[in-house]
């Protein structure tokens, strides 16, 4: 039986997952959630997610929700097919600290600045320029500890690429296609980092799902 | 050589991996960082956490920070000591899951009210009736999920107490001192749980850590 993942192709968590699957080869049917239409505050959809958020996962009988918990879950299952997208033994603690980085110091402030610079135009709301004028500033001190980071180790978590790495190219992706691409450019270890990840072929295949649209 | 935590025991996220280290009976050295003093913003510290912010750890030569990945590094090493905090094979997967929940969908809320309801009135600041009103309402409707997650399953997780009980008991404990308490108590499953996994003598111990202060 094949895994399922309930979804958007525009949700940057969903395309987490995505990545994920495709960097390890593994077939998924995509069942795609109308969110305009509010299908994932439905019965149906709570059923798989009670937070009615997307994703929402299936693999056999298990049934999981929280995109970073579909991720290694797929990772550690699937550990012998595709990218090894996780350490063995000791290394993977470090694995885990910059796992936590992209989920509490990148995530939080890139979110917000996705949502005023990439979404809220596609849906022809105003941007709010105090939000931006507080983050960027903030954005910009998480990627001098990058830098740091990436001069001393070839991928955050470690020398080889990892979900610590993946984690980040839903929304990093985003924010690449506003001016804040110049925060990324000024710093070259992170820019080369950026460049790198992003250029990997599974993530050209997310990104082709939604051409495909 | 023994494990360190660098930290401050009012802390919620220190208080994380003292309870961790707790459970599983491990030894460890405490290594005070006086916040108030800016300690966690110089040199000493930032070698140890670059991103400024308590706790840090060392366990030998390896250095970590991001208390959830502390937690989840002791409770892998040390899985045959002490409480089992983490799960073999497919179950670890829901709990995954859970652990996300807390990390995502419980503590921003919780924190949130916390600085409303106790930093602010401490530092002489008033607190904002609509934020608490807003934010009361989202974490209420996370309880409701919980509440129905807790008559399917023992503990978040699965039947056993893990980490993914284990990460609230910080933030959770201290709102138990303000009116937020009767959104705990009035969700039977809920209320259970929270009575249960708060007596459990290791929290009882980092609780003491805090009253010797």
């Amino acid at each position: 039986m094949v895994m399922k993942v309930y979804g958007a192709i525009a949700s940057t968590a969903t395309r987490r997952v995505f990545a994920t699957l495709y960097e390890k080869d593994l077939e998924f049917e995509f069942v795609p959630v109308d969110l305009r239409a509010g299908e994932h505050k439905q019965g149906h959809f709570l059923a798989r997610n009670p937070f009615g958020q997307v994703p929402a996962f299936e693999d056999g009988d298990l049934n999981l929700f929280e995109s970073r918990a579909i991720t290694k879950y797929v990772a550690y299952a699937y550990a012998d097919k595709g990218t090894p997208l996780i350490c063995e033994g000791k290394p993977m603690a470090t694995v885990g600290v910059w796992m936590e980085v992209e989920a509490h110091q990148f995530d939080t402030l890139a979110s917000k600045l996705q949502w005023e610079l990439v979404y809220k135009p596609m849906f022809g709301m105003a941007k709010d320029a105090a939000v931006v004028e507080e983050n960027e500033p903030k954005l910009a001190k998480v990627l001098d500890v990058y830098e740091a980071r990436l001069s001393q180790s070839k991928y955050l978590g470690c020398d080889c690429f990892t979900l610590a790495d993946l984690h980040h190219l839903p929304t990093l992706t985003n924010l690449m296609g506003t001016p804040l691409k110049k925060m990324f450019d000024a710093r070259p270890k992170v820019s080369a980092w950026v460049a790198n990840i992003m250029a990997r072929p599974a993530w050209a295949k997310v990104l082709a799902m939604t051409n495909q649209q | 050589m023994v494990m360190k935590v660098y930290g401050a025991v009012l802390s919620t996220a220190t208080m994380r991996v003292f309870a961790t280290l707790y459970e599983k009976d491990l030894k460890f050295e405490f290594i005070p960082i006086d916040m108030p003093a800016g300690e966690h913003k110089k040199e000493h510290f930032l070698a140890v956490n670059p991103f400024g912010q308590i706790p840090a750890f060392k366990d030998g030569d390896l250095k970590l920070f991001e208390s959830r990945a502390i937690s989840q590094y002791i409770a892998h090493v040390h899985a045959d000591e002490g409480s089992p905090l983490v799960c073999e094979g497919k179950p670890m997967a829901t709990v995954g899951v859970w652990l996300d929940v807390e990390a995502h969908q419980f503590e921003p809320l919780a924190l949130k009210l916390r600085r409303e309801l106790l930093y602010k009135p401490r530092s002489g600041m008033a607190t904002d009736a609509a934020v608490v009103e807003e934010t009361e309402a989202k974490l209420a409707k996370v309880l409701d999920v919980y509440e129905a997650r807790l008559s399917q399953s023992k503990y978040l997780g699965c039947d056993c107490f893990t980490l993914a009980d284990l990460h609230h008991l910080p933030a959770m404990t201290s709102l138990m001192g303000t009116p937020v308490k009767k959104l705990f108590d009035a969700r039977p499953k809920v209320s259970a749980w929270l009575a249960d996994i708060s007596a459990r003598p290791a929290w009882a111990k980092v609780l003491a850590m805090r009253n010797q202060q």
